[in-house]
C-alpha cells in the first residue's frame, strides 16, 4: 500500500467530513432562526441540559477552585507571593478553568446522550416518522436542542464561576489562614467585566458546539447498538477537541494584543 | 394507466448507492383506492422504492407523481402539502418512545395545530378504537405495549390524520401468524373505511393474498413482474414461483458459499 495514497485519502475524508459538519451547522442555525419553534421541547432540553448538570458541573468547579487555592499556595509561598491566590484563583475560574471544565463535562454528560438519543431514533427510523408526520427533523430535534445549550451553558459556567471562587475562598480561609475581608477585596480589586463575560462567550460557543456534535453524530448514526455506541464515543470526544480549539480561538480574539 | 389517472405514477426510478445499484428503472401506477404490494428478496430495493416515493430518499433519476403533480425537488412547504396525503407503517412501528400511545397517534394533529390537546387525545382515542385498542392503552408508553399492539398504535398513527396513500413497511414482521393476520384484516378493513390507496412491502405471502388488488415483484432493481394477486399463482415467471414457495433453488440465487 502506498503511505502517500493513504495520507491522502486520510485528509480527503476529513476535509469531506469537515464540509458535511459545517453544512449541518449551517442547516441547524438556519432552523434555530426560521419559524416554526418548538419552546416546549427548547424549555425541556434547558432542564436535561442545564438543571440536571449542575450537580456534576457545581461538583467540579468547587474542587478545582479548592485545588487551584491550595497548588497556588505551594508554588507562591516560596517567593512569598501568598497575597496573589485570590487573584489567581478568580482569574482562572471564570477566564478558563470555569468554562472549558464545564464545558468538557457537558460534553460528556449531554453530549453522549444527545447522540444516543438521536442515534437511536435514527437506527429505529424515528427520523423518517418524524418526515413522514410533516415534521422537519432539523426543526424538533436539532435546533431545541443548539437553542438550549447555547443559552445554558453561559448560566451553568456563572454558577461554575461563583463555586469555583468560593471554592478557592473556603480553603484560602479555612486552610491557610487568609484573612477573609483581605480575600475576598483582592478578588473583587482584580476581577474585570471582560474577564467573566470572555468566560460566558466561551461557555456559549461551546454549549452550541457539544449540541452540535451529539446531534451530528446521532443524526448520521450507523445501524445497529455498535452503530450508536460509535455515534456517543464520536460525539463526546469531537465535542471536547473542539471545546479546546476554540477555548484557544476565542481566548486570542479576546485577550491577544 | 395514464398518469392523470394514477394516485401514484413513477416512471424510470433510478437508485444507487455508491456502486451498487439499487433501482435500476422502476415504472408502476397505483389508481386511487388500489392496494399495490411489492414483494422481492431481502435487499432488492423494495423499502428504497417507497422510501424515494415518500422523500425519504432522493432518486437519482425518474418521475414521481401523486395525484398527477411532481412529487421530487419540492420546497419545504410543498413537502409538507404533500406529506399531508401520506402515512407510513414503519417495520418496527418506529413509535416516539418518549410520548405516551396517545400522544404517538395524535402526534400530526398537534404538531399541525389543528387540534387543542384535548381534542388532539380524543381523536387518539377514537382511532385507537378503529385499530382494536381501547382508551385503557392511551396513557402508556411505547415499551410497555406488545408487539402486536405497537403494530395497531402505529397503523392508528398513520391514519389519525386522515390520509389519502399509506405505505406499508413489512406489517406482520416480527409477528406470531394469528397477530400477523388481525393486522392484515385491519389494512383490509381501515383501507376499505377510509377509501385509501396503499403500497406495501413484504415477505409474507399470507399477507400478500389478504391485502393486495396487484402485485408487483422486484428483483435486480427492475420489476420482473405486475399482475393481480389472482394471478400469481399462474404468473409464467420462473422468479415468481420461486419466491411465492420459499423455494432456495431456482432463477434467483443468494451469495452464500456451500458448505
Amino acid at each position: 500500500m502506498n503511505p502517500l495514497a493513504a495520507i491522502g485519502r486520510t485528509f480527503l475524508a476529513f476535509l469531506a467530513s469537515t464540509g458535511r459538519m459545517a453544512l449541518f451547522a449551517g442547516l441547524g442555525i438556519f432552523h434555530c432562526i426560521v419559524p416554526p419553534w418548538y419552546p416546549r421541547l427548547v424549555l425541556r432540553q434547558i432542564m436535561d441540559i442545564g438543571y440536571f448538570s449542575l450537580p456534576v458541573v457545581g461538583l467540579t468547579a468547587v474542587f478545582t477552585g479548592m485545588v487551584l487555592a491550595l497548588q497556588s499556595y505551594t508554588g507562591f509561598s516560596r517567593f512569598e507571593a501568598e497575597g496573589a491566590i485570590a487573584s489567581i484563583v478568580v482569574l482562572s475560574v471564570t477566564r478558563e478553568l470555569g468554562p472549558v471544565l464545564a464545558g468538557l463535562m457537558v460534553a460528556g454528560r449531554v453530549g453522549a446522550a444527545i447522540a444516543a438519543e438521536i442515534g437511536t431514533m435514527r437506527v429505529t427510523e424515528q427520523i423518517d416518522a418524524l418526515t413522514t408526520l410533516s415534521t422537519n427533523p432539523f426543526k424538533y430535534l436539532v435546533a431545541p436542542r443548539l437553542i438550549a445549550a447555547t443559552v445554558t451553558l453561559p448560566l451553568l459556567v456563572l454558577v461554575a464561576d461563583i463555586i469555583g471562587v468560593m471554592g478557592g475562598y473556603v480553603v484560602s480561609i479555612h486552610k491557610l489562614g487568609f484573612n477573609p475581608t483581605s480575600y475576598l477585596a483582592n478578588t473583587f480589586d482584580i476581577l474585570e467585566v471582560m474577564d467573566v463575560v470572555s468566560g460566558l462567550v466561551k461557555a456559549a460557543v461551546f454549549g452550541f458546539l457539544i449540541a452540535l456534535m451529539g446531534c451530528y453524530h446521532g443524526y448520521h448514526s450507523k445501524r445497529g447498538a455498535q452503530g450508536v455506541g460509535q455515534a456517543t464515543t464520536y460525539a463526546v470526544v469531537s465535542g471536547s477537541i473542539l471545546i479546546l480549539t476554540f477555548n484557544y480561538i476565542v481566548t486570542e480574539m479576546f485577550f491577544s494584543r | 394507466m395514464s398518469s392523470e389517472h394514477a394516485k401514484i405514477h413513477v416512471r424510470g426510478l433510478k437508485k444507487s448507492f455508491g456502486r451498487k445499484t439499487v433501482l435500476d428503472g422502476i415504472d408502476f401506477d397505483v389508481a386511487k383506492g388500489e392496494s399495490l404490494v411489492i414483494i422481492g428478496g431481502s435487499g432488492s430495493g423494495k423499502s428504497v422504492t417507497i422510501k424515494c416515493v415518500l422523500g425519504l430518499i432522493q432518486p437519482d433519476a425518474g418521475v414521481i407523481e401523486i395525484d398527477g403533480e411532481k412529487a421530487t425537488s419540492l420546497s419545504g412547504r410543498e413537502r409538507d402539502q404533500l406529506m399531508a396525503k401520506f402515512g407510513m407503517l414503519f417495520q418496527g412501528g418506529a413509535l416516539f418512545d418518549s410520548m405516551t400511545v396517545w400522544e404517538n397517534v395524535a402526534f400530526r394533529l398537534i404538531q399541525e395545530r389543528s387540534h387543542s390537546r384535548k381534542q388532539a387525545r380524543e381523536a387518539a382515542i377514537e382511532t385507537l378504537g378503529m385499530v382494536g385498542l381501547g382508551g385503557d392503552v392511551a396513557d402508556l408508553l411505547p415499551s410497555e405495549v406488545s408487539g402486536g399492539m405497537m403494530k395497531r398504535v402505529a397503523l392508528a398513527r398513520a391514519i389519525a390524520a386522515r390520509p389519502d396513500i399509506i405505505f406499508f413497511d413489512e406489517p406482520t414482521t416480527g409477528l406470531d401468524p394469528i397477530t400477523a393476520d388481525v393486522i392484515n384484516d385491519l389494512i383490509v378493513s381501515v383501507r376499505e373505511k377510509l377509501g385509501l390507496t396503499t403500497v406495501s412491502i413484504t415477505h409474507d405471502m399470507a399477507s400478500v393474498r389478504k391485502i393486495a388488488d396487484r402485485v408487483a415483484m422486484i428483483h435486480q432493481g427492475q420489476f420482473i413482474w405486475t399482475g393481480s394477486v389472482g394471478d400469481i399463482d399462474n404468473s409464467g415467471s420462473e422468479y415468481v414461483d420461486q419466491f411465492i414457495h420459499g423455494r432456495a433453488e431456482g432463477p434467483i440465487t443468494m451469495d452464500i458459499r456451500k458448505p
